[in-house]
């Protein structure tokens, strides 16, 4: 605070940020795990054709998958072996997935054609998009947008700022953070290949002021490289990371309801999709791994990872020197927006920036009491809803009011229901209440 | 690990907040003017508190036992009432009258609605109201309420009025001053010069009042606790406490307008219980930002009228009580605009 107005978004919440446990610790690499799982649907859109069948020898980075529609991208090979089968396997959303499941070999062999490209930045615009399209590459922040798709603005639209995200706002969470320190020259070339595709000049990196050490590095990385990006401190806030709230702290910008950031000339990658575009464009190689924290309560030794996509959590979990006898929730991401999982047989994906284990003291597991109106959920909403009017008009039915009262621009970020002080999961009412809406949307439509 | 996983909606954290810590929290805020209410006007103001909370608390227990719902005396909520009634009434009031008052708050002010949540009006000042339409010579007589180093007034001239009660009295003696002989003219002149000049002692609490509206530095201790700790905001009280002072200063004053003496009517009375304790109630006050404004605004307002043109010399409960009524409305029309707004079709 002070004199001097600092960058942030509207409302918002300051969550104990718990980072400690693992932000000191360099990413380690485990040894491959026998088997991965690896789900042909990885991100949103449409889903992928397995182009492999069981038996297939695959290496690694081989595509077993294909797409047709534009929304989508293929999934690859994370490990060298055979095609053990393709089945429905559990995937971390809860549901089943049709999955590609691949015996390790031991030889970790990569795809011979995955080499250095010295002249890629004479690529045309196409075929960089192409390349990163190829590579399978989804945002890696957790929300797995096709990232091709992001880097393909319409032609009436004007894009002159990229924003890269490395607020990292979740607790718990340290896995962009590490990456920004060890891996800061190739998120400097990857943002170079997102800039020279969007034709964009103004490019800033977005760091909360939590990480000191990750603002120092980018900035002293930028002077080396001579790259003229902006590296500004933010404040500590959550949902810092969340699009619309950063491209407002930053460029002071509304996303309009139902809106994409390019619509008002912005465009939102994570640090960690900066790395893999840079790998898919300069060697060809696809997302066949990424970083990930395995933090929390319940984990013996909480680490940052190197993990080949399609590793099961059990397997991860044991080079953590196993779970904790009191461990009760297993969630995937972070403690705020993260899905808790009902399995340890279920995989590493695109998505996965964490893995976090609760002891049964810390699952939120208290009776609901009734409102009290404090109003703590409306002054919090960074999207300016008033969460416990939606979650009251769903908890009875009045799906029209819910819509009225904007419950469909809701991000689900959960800020409301960690103030609660009555513990009501608004988040779980007004996630209903859009499913709901959306239902009725559609029928309305048909009818 | 456990046998089976918890599998459930994210957020997965939340802070340590708690209904029972809110009400409590309020009540601790409460206790410097209840200690300042004892310093004042004897060990029965403590007395008169602890039967209004074990009456609040009895009557919210038998209930809950009657209807056969969950007992949640001890949320708070309550003792809260019984707290904010006691202070409401005069130290003097025979015993019964706490007993009755918090009975009449917790039952019909709360539980005929549901209880905790579903009140339409704060409940203590329900209680307050239904005390003084029904008794109204044990709610207005302040006589025996004389604070240490003080008199019930706040000015030398004897007389066992409040200082409300004596602001009305002679700004009506001058209003028709024909009607008055010429010495009770001069009197209510006098009065009405103490008055505005003993703003310091409101504010420290050397004058009449109920229990618990004396002192106004201790109820602002209060107070700055709660926003401290962010359980009231600003924006209730301060836009209720600023509507009073513009309007008192532009037509609260004896000679014409922009000379009402603002300080005397900001400390005076219950305002600164009601509009940093009871307005904030949460469950009846508006939940967005504007609405909380709008809300101050109107009990300032009707705080003023009553104090200016009605019958009663005060007017912080009625105002408050109205005001609550209009809530629901009230947030439906500030309903925020979402971030981004609409979609430009």
């Amino acid at each position: 605070m002070g004199l001097v107005k600092q960058r942030t978004f509207l409302g918002g919440i300051h969550p104990p940020g718990k980072k400690h446990q693992t932000e000191k610790f360099a990413t380690e690499t485990p040894p491959l795990p026998p088997e991965v799982i690896i789900p042909l649907q990885q991100h949103i859109g449409a889903p992928s054709e397995p182009v492999v069948e069981k038996g297939s020898r695959v290496d690694v980075g081989d595509p077993l998958s294909k797409c047709e529609k534009f929304v989508s991208v293929p999934v690859h090979a994370s490990i060298s072996g055979t095609v053990t089968s393709i089945e429905e396997r559990l995937h971390p959303s809860g549901m089943n997935q049709l999955s590609v499941i691949i015996e390790n070999d031991g030889k970790d062999h990569w795809r011979s054609d995955i080499q250095f490209d010295q002249d890629y930045l004479d690529l045309s615009i196409d075929d960089m998009r192409d390349r990163i399209r190829d590579a399978g590459i989804a945002g890696m922040g957790g929300a797995t947008f096709p990232t091709h798709v992001k880097l393909s603005p319409p032609r009436d639209k004007e894009i002159d700022t990229l924003i890269i995200n490395g607020a990292e706002c979740e607790p718990f969470l340290t896995s962009d953070h590490r990456l920004m320190l060890e891996e800061p020259k190739k998120i400097l070339l990857g943002i170079q290949i997102m800039a020279r595709i969007l034709e964009v000049k103004k490019i800033i990196i977005a760091i909360e002021k939590n990480k000191p050490d990750a603002i120092r590095m980018m900035r002293k990385n930028c002077n080396e490289g001579n790259f003229s990006y902006r590296v500004p401190g933010l404040p500590v806030k959550y949902p810092q990371g969340a699009e619309k709230q950063l491209i407002y702290a930053i460029t002071r910008r509304r996303v309009p309801a139902g809106g994409l950031p390019m619509d008002i000339g912005c465009v939102v990658h994570n640090v960690g999709t900066a790395v893999a575009v840079y790998e898919a464009v300069a060697y060809k190689r696809p997302l066949v791994e990424r970083f990930v924290t395995v933090a929390g309560p319940g984990v013996q030794q909480p680490k940052n990872l190197r993990l080949r996509i399609g590793t099961p959590y059990q397997y991860i979990f044991d080079y953590c020197g196993g779970l904790k006898e009191s461990t009760a929730e297993i969630i995937m991401g972070g403690p705020m927006m993260g899905i808790a999982q009902s399995s340890l047989d279920v995989p590493v994906i695109k998505g996965t920036s964490g893995l976090l284990a609760f002891e049964k003291r810390n699952v939120l597991n208290k009776a609901e009491n009734v409102c009290i109106s404090c109003a703590r959920c409306v002054d919090a909403c960074p999207m300016k809803l008033m969460p416990t009017t939606i979650a009251n008009y769903v908890k009875h039915g009045y799906f029209d009011k819910a819509d009225e009262f904007n419950a469909l621009d809701c991000m689900e970020c959960g800020s409301c229901a960690y103030l609660c002080p009555s513990h009501i999961n608004l988040v779980h009412y007004i996630r209903y209440g859009k499913s709901e809406i959306v239902k009725r949307k559609k029928k309305a439509k048909v009818a | 690990m456990e046998e089976k996983l918890f599998v459930k909606s994210s957020p997965h954290l939340t802070d340590r907040e708690s209904v029972p810590r809110i009400m409590y929290s309020v009540v601790l805020a409460l206790i410097p003017a209840g200690i300042g209410a004892v310093y004042f006007f004897g060990v029965r103001a403590l007395w008169i508190t602890l039967i209004s909370i074990a009456s609040a608390v009895a009557t919210e227990y038998l209930i809950q036992k009657f209807r056969k719902v969950p007992v949640t005396i001890s949320d708070g909520s309550a003792v809260l009432t019984g707290v904010l009634l006691a202070y409401n009434v005069s130290v003097q009031v025979p015993l019964w009258i706490p007993v009755v008052g918090s009975f009449f708050a917790i039952a019909v002010g709360k539980q005929v609605f549901g209880g905790l949540g579903f009140n339409p009006m704060n409940p203590a000042l329900l209680g307050r109201a239904f005390l003084l339409a029904s008794w109204p010579t044990h709610m207005t007589i302040f006589d025996k309420a004389i604070p240490r180093g003080g008199t019930v007034s706040g000015i030398d001239v004897i007389t066992s009025a409040t200082p409300l009660n004596v602001l009305k009295q002679s700004k009506d003696i001058l209003a028709n001053a024909s009607d008055f002989p010429v010495e009770k003219v001069t009197q209510a002149h006098q009065a009405l010069a103490q008055l505005y000049d003993a703003s310091e002692k409101l504010f420290w609490g050397q004058i009449g009042g109920c229990i618990g509206e004396t002192s106004v530095f201790l109820l602002l201790l209060g107070a700055a606790y709660l926003m401290y700790k962010r359980y009231i905001g600003w924006k209730i009280p301060f836009s209720y406490l600023g509507t009073v002072a513009l309007l008192e200063w532009v037509f609260g004053g004896t000679e014409g307008l922009f000379t009402g003496v603002v300080l005397f009517h900001l400390f005076s009375g219950g305002l600164m219980l009601g509009a940093f304790y009871m307005a904030t109630d949460m469950v009846t006050s508006p939940v967005t930002f504007k609405g909380r404004i709008y809300f101050g605004i109107g009990c300032g307002v009707i705080t003023v009228l009553i104090r200016e043109i009605g019958g009663y010399p005060e007017g912080v409960s009625y105002s408050i009580l109205l005001m609550n009524l209009t809530v629901p409305l009230i947030n439906r029309y500030t309903k925020p605009k979402a971030f981004g707004g609409k979609k430009a079709k």
